[in-house]
């Protein structure tokens, strides 16, 4: 079966309303992308494009090798998995998950077999005789992720699988989802989501969507520790984003000077300055900025305080403080040169 | 009930006892009254009978009721069919966004309005054109059953087609798009996914078709042959002649065949009304 997806310069718009812009990405066989972005971005009509449910106003789909741009989705040899879960609620669960394989006109005989497999492999095999209505929203999931392997795709689509579900079923099923990926090593996920988190655990890499176009894509340590602009710098985890000018191996933030590594942002320009939240650390240190205390918020394992630098809030996350510092005291907050990320603003906004 | 004080609960089931049984329910209760009566002069009917059901439930009458639940029969499977055809054309034709032009939702508001024409036009225009079209060769069904159901299906497809718009319309798509995406060609996915879902709007559609079709009359004054005379008909000239009474029997058998039919599809319970 092939597997894996590329974009080829994928453009789809609705009337004079473009809501994917020249869209070009490649999954490779048994990878798992995450398509992150606020809803609106596009990832969805991506997911679309690859399914055959939009049709691109310009560019080409492939899935494997093979050319699927003006194929009617039956004929794509995709699993879809959407947020409402889709069960056909006049089927029983087995009946569901046997849809695929009767209407591919699988040997009758072999079709059981695959059924009970794919329910066994996602732990639904108790619930075959029961109809959709009587499944809470977990379940029905589980029931959605079998009928869509049961087809043993070359490509599996998840449009915010888990996005129903409540915090704690979501951890879990994130944690089902990992497995189900190591058990199908060649199965390609295309996974859209809104939540950093699931596009964090689950991903091998992260495409991250902005405005009908793709911002940034690389994996998640990349995008993370790396981000290459301040809408993947907030966006993939919770990033200070300070505005600064360049110097020659330092930047000035307000009146303070600070080292980082400016690497090719030329000197005398004003860029951001990123940092993580947890790798700014209280009292003196390398980077020290002196600020006073504007709010401080206790989150059982830390502490969340903003700093006020210059006119500049700085977020702060330490490991719970036994003394917090009260409201309209001054700090001092520093952070090691490696842990900043230098944005050019040139890159930022396009 | 929105009406919460005591008082305001009584007044609204005094208003509803003293408005609304008198408009809907003793029209009925008259002609159920007057289907045994022997006599009425004065305010009450008297000398009761059940002369005028045994009349009603034999010979020519009897064969009107059975041409009556033909008609209706045939004309909402007729209606049915086409009316849910139709409606599925329309509903894909004016589908926004992919492979749809404006030109192909502009033929899709089309069929609405087309659909809508024989509720608009009265039924005894539509008749006269039933009558005057298949008149003449090539086509002469003037004076043969299959006219009248003709007509009763033209009159009814728009009800089946209205009911079967609204259901597809609020249809989600996305039964359609994962069956699609799990290979199903598009007449798979009509057959085992779209149907089975719709089959509870079907069935109400069949049913009003039905309760129609059994008490059409003008259209079917026009075109009725001696062989196939409806109900309706026979009550008509019953009443003409004078035989009121015989009339109302006959309107209470039509009535009571009607609701029996009704029920029966009501039973018609389908996995998908669970939902």
């Amino acid at each position: 079966m092939s597997s894996g997806i590329r974009f080829d310069s994928v453009s789809v718009a609705y009337g004079k309303n473009v809501v994917l812009d020249g869209l070009d990405l490649t999954v490779e066989p048994g990878e798992v992308m995450a398509l992150l972005g606020p809803s609106g971005s596009g990832k969805t009509t991506a997911l679309r494009a690859v399914a055959g449910f939009v049709r691109p106003a310009s560019g080409r789909v492939f899935i494997g090798d093979r050319d699927v741009t003006s194929l009617p989705p039956h004929r794509r040899g995709i699993g879809m998995v959407v947020q409402q879960y889709a069960l056909f609620p006049h089927m029983r669960v087995e009946e569901n998950v046997a849809f695929g394989l009767k209407a591919q006109k699988v040997a009758r005989a072999e079709i059981p077999g695959r059924v009970a497999d794919a329910l066994s492999m996602t732990g639904m095999a108790a619930y075959a005789k029961r109809f959709p209505r009587e499944l809470s929203g977990g379940q029905q999931q589980r029931v959605a992720i079998a009928r869509a392997l049961a087809i043993r795709p070359g490509v599996l689509l998840l449009d915010e699988p888990l996005s129903a579900l409540d915090a704690q079923l979501r951890s879990g099923m994130l944690a089902e989802l990992a497995r189900l990926h190591r058990e199908l090593p060649d199965v390609s996920i295309l996974y859209v989501t809104h939540d950093q988190v699931e596009a964090l655990t689950l991903a091998d890499r992260i495409a991250v969507m902005d405005r009908a176009r793709l911002q940034d894509c690389g994996t998640p340590q990349e995008l993370y520790r790396r981000p290459r602009n301040e809408f993947t710098a907030s966006f993939v985890g919770n990033a200070n984003l300070l505005p600064v000018s360049v110097g020659v191996g330092s930047v000035s933030l307000g009146g303070a000077e600070v080292k980082v590594d400016t690497g090719e942002v030329a000197a005398g320009v004003s860029a951001t300055l990123c940092v993580r939240p947890h790798l700014v650390g209280l009292g003196p240190g390398p980077n020290a900025l002196a600020g006073t205390v504007t709010e401080v918020q206790w989150r059982g394992a830390t502490h969340r305080l903003y700093v006020d630098v210059d006119g500049q809030s700085v977020k702060a996350d330490l490991r719970e403080l036994r003394k917090p510092p009260s409201l309209g005291e001054e700090v001092t907050v520093h952070f090691a040169p490696e842990d900043a990320v230098l944005l050019s603003a040139g890159v930022t906004h396009d | 009930m929105l009406v919460h004080s005591r008082k305001g609960k009584w007044a609204t089931w005094a208003a509803f006892f003293v408005l609304f049984l008198p408009l809907f329910a003793l029209p009925l209760l008259v002609i159920v009254a007057a289907s045994f009566a022997g006599h009425w002069s004065g305010a009450f009917p008297s000398g009761f009978t059940g002369e005028h059901y045994s009349a009603a439930t034999r010979g020519e009458s009897l064969q009107a009721l059975t041409t009556s639940l033909l008609t209706a029969l045939g004309a909402s499977l007729i209606a049915l069919a086409a009316g849910t055809w139709a409606a599925l054309a329309a509903a894909r034709l004016k589908q926004r966004g992919d492979g749809t032009t404006r030109l192909s939702r502009l033929c899709g508001r089309t069929l609405d309005t087309l659909f809508m024409l024989p509720v608009a036009v009265p039924s005894v225009v539509v008749g006269l054109a039933v009558l005057v079209a298949f008149s003449k060769p090539p086509m002469i069904l003037n004076g043969t059953s299959t006219i009248v159901v003709l007509a009763h299906a033209i009159l009814v497809t728009a009800f089946a087609y209205q009911s079967v718009s609204a259901a597809i319309l609020r249809l989600d798509p996305a039964y359609e798009q994962a069956a699609a995406s799990l290979g199903a060609r598009p007449a798979y996915v009509l057959w085992r996914v779209k149907l089975p879902l719709l089959l509870p709007s079907l069935t109400a559609a069949a049913g009003l078709c039905f309760a129609l079709s059994m008490g059409e009359l003008s259209a079917t004054m026009m075109l009725y042959p001696p062989d196939w005379t409806p109900l309706p008909v026979r009550i008509y000239a019953a009443t003409d002649r004078g035989a009121t009474f015989t009339g109302a029997a006959l309107a209470v058998v039509l009535m009571a065949a009607t609701l029996l039919v009704l029920f029966a599809v009501s039973r018609i319970r389908t996995k998908a009304s669970y939902r």
